[in-house]
């Protein structure tokens, strides 16, 4: 299903046509009317007519959290405050919190983002959308109220938590669609099971959307199995304007960019250099249209691939990947790049549960070397120790083949890996790099 | 039932790790009839034969080590040179392949028995029993 047939599924060359219009009228405003862009032109020695085709735009400076940070609260509008209606901040873990302003021209547009995303994946007036993602700050609540709202589906503004009271909500008012995080998902079929006695597939529930933190296809699996409906995925950020930037749609194979408001590329985190469609790298998102806070070039740091190839659904609106990681969590080891999350699939390849393990870095003699350390469990524990061996040759090569460098498996006792707050530090770097 | 169980339990190659099971099992006052250890670089299997082997199981889980509880076969052999010897050969004459064993030591100079792992626990019970040598049970401990 399409809410707007004609752009999501527009002419490749239109599309390129009016993503150049766009951003050259982008480039101009923000060069006028905020210092910050100002100032990063003028640095770079650039200005905003040198913009003349979409490759052009590699000459941008990018934007990071950092300068996001840095222009705490509202030095990033591009409008003045009195035409701003709404602000959202992104969970500011360290530091200050990144703040989005919007005119009404941006939750209109917001609504419409949503409200395709929504359509893509069926849903319609006829249904009962319980968002349980948190309302307030936090843009995924409302991102979601005003694409459903687009619709004219009844929302349940359900908000996040209050976790007995969401499944007697399903249960009496039939919702039909729910979108939250997916880890809630999973904790929302728990608990209807364990502590009300309802099996959460019997609820009315057809379909999910399911974004905000990453997850993964053995996650999606167990989604769809619980409640027996479709889960898909929804990307966004605070900094772009929340849920909206992507969505799957019923293909499931990459979720759809409306890059006639968005424009993606990929980059090498390292160089910053700009990759091939079908490379693996850091998501850069350039906002076309938005009006109270444009944002040129924003570093994502989330990891994926673009894919431009022809999407069963008849979009043309190209794809990325499922956020695989972040640039954060990446590790650099003779000079291969490498994400932890690699590791973690390797090995819940190999012995099929999560795994709990941790990443050392040593230099011992002038050459990087790596070892995991895997936790042992009751799982895969067998009283013999060539069978225990076997599996430990098995995760070095598997995880050899998934990052391309060779790496030393040990294993250890349970819980013997130190976890803060439930979680682990999943990389130790002894290297001293100074 | 002529069954024994066996506790395995992993442990890293480091110093202590031992000295902290045995401790487990000297506190439950568990008493070891019999062990081995196996290791590979820097881990190792280590097998116990005790008097309980059922509790001590719980109490290793409890604790969060990794274990297992697996059945093995434990044959009475004479404590005097050839014991071994002639009961391996009784063993192998029946096709029954040893995977781990242990020795479990009944009576010094008199009584002893060859406490051992195989791969189909059942299949090679069936072709041990009834030949005239003595098979260790729990209850008999």
């Amino acid at each position: 299903m399409f809410w707007n047939k004609e752009i999501e599924c527009m002419d490749e060359e239109q599309l390129r046509e009016l993503q150049l219009k766009r951003l050259k009228e982008v480039v101009k405003r923000v060069y006028e009317k905020v210092p910050f862009y100002k100032k990063k032109f003028d640095e770079a020695g650039l200005k905003p007519e040198d913009i003349r085709t979409l490759e052009d735009i590699k000459y941008i400076p990018f934007t990071s959290k950092m300068d996001m940070r840095e222009a705490y609260p509202f030095e990033m509008f591009a409008v003045p405050l009195s035409e701003i209606v709404e602000v959202h901040t992104s969970s500011g873990t360290t530091g200050k919190p990144v703040v989005a302003g919007y005119t009404r021209k941006d939750i209109e547009l917001w609504g419409e983002v949503m409200a395709r995303c929504l359509a893509m994946i069926g849903v319609t007036k006829e249904d009962i959308v319980q968002i349980a993602y948190g309302y307030g700050l936090f843009t995924g609540g409302l991102g979601f109220h005003y694409g459903a709202h687009k619709i004219g589906a009844t929302v349940v503004p359900a908000s996040a938590g209050n976790t007995r009271r969401q499944i007697q909500l399903m249960k009496d008012f039939g919702s039909t669609v729910i979108a939250c995080t997916p880890s809630y998902a999973l904790y929302l079929s728990e608990y209807a099971k364990e502590e009300m006695g309802i099996d959460p597939s019997t609820l009315k529930l057809k379909k999910g959307s399911f974004g905000a933190e990453m997850w993964t296809e053995e996650m999606r699996r167990e989604i769809e199995k619980r409640f027996d409906i479709e889960a898909y995925n929804v990307y966004g950020l605070t900094e772009i304007i929340g849920p909206g930037v992507a969505h799957e749609c019923p293909a499931k194979n990459g979720l759809h960019v409306w890059e006639d408001h968005f424009l993606v590329e990929i980059i090498d985190p390292e160089t910053g250099e700009t990759l091939p469609d079908g490379q693996e790298g850091e998501l850069v998102i350039t906002t076309l249209t938005r009006d109270g806070m444009p944002m040129l070039r924003f570093r994502t740091r989330d990891i994926t691939t673009l894919h431009r190839e022809k999407c069963a659904c008849g979009r043309t609106m190209a794809r990325i990947e499922r956020i695989k990681g972040r640039t954060d969590d990446m590790i650099k080891v003779r000079g291969v790049m490498i994400f932890p999350y690699q590791i973690e699939q390797a090995i819940l390849e190999v012995q099929g549960v999560e795994p709990h393990y941790q990443i050392i870095l040593t230099r011992p003699h002038y050459l990087d070397e790596i070892e995991v350390q895997v936790e042992m469990s009751k799982e895969i524990f067998s009283d013999d120790v060539k069978t225990i061996e076997n599996l430990r040759k098995r995760l070095e090569k598997r995880i050899e083949e998934a990052v391309g460098v060779r790496v030393k498996v040990t294993l250890v006792e349970p819980k013997s890996i130190p976890r803060s707050e439930g979680k682990a530090k999943r990389v130790i770097d002894k290297r001293n790099l100074k | 039932m002529h069954k024994v169980e066996i506790i395995s339990i992993f442990v890293e190659n480091k110093p202590g790790k031992l000295e902290k099971i045995t401790k487990t099992l000297a506190d439950a006052k568990i008493n070891i009839l019999g062990f081995s250890i196996t290791s590979v670089k820097d881990f190792g299997v280590i097998k116990f034969f005790v008097d309980k082997p059922k509790e001590a199981f719980e109490l290793f889980k409890e604790k969060g080590f990794v274990v297992a509880l697996s059945p093995a076969i434990g044959i009475e052999m004479k404590d005097k040179p050839g014991g071994l010897y002639e009961v391996v050969k009784f063993i192998s004459s029946r096709g029954v392949n040893i995977e781990n064993a242990l020795v479990y030591v009944a009576e010094s100079r008199e009584k002893a028995y060859f406490i051992f792992e195989v791969e189909n626990f059942e299949q090679a019970l069936e072709a041990l029993k009834d030949n005239g040598y003595n098979l260790l049970t729990t209850e008999n401990l």
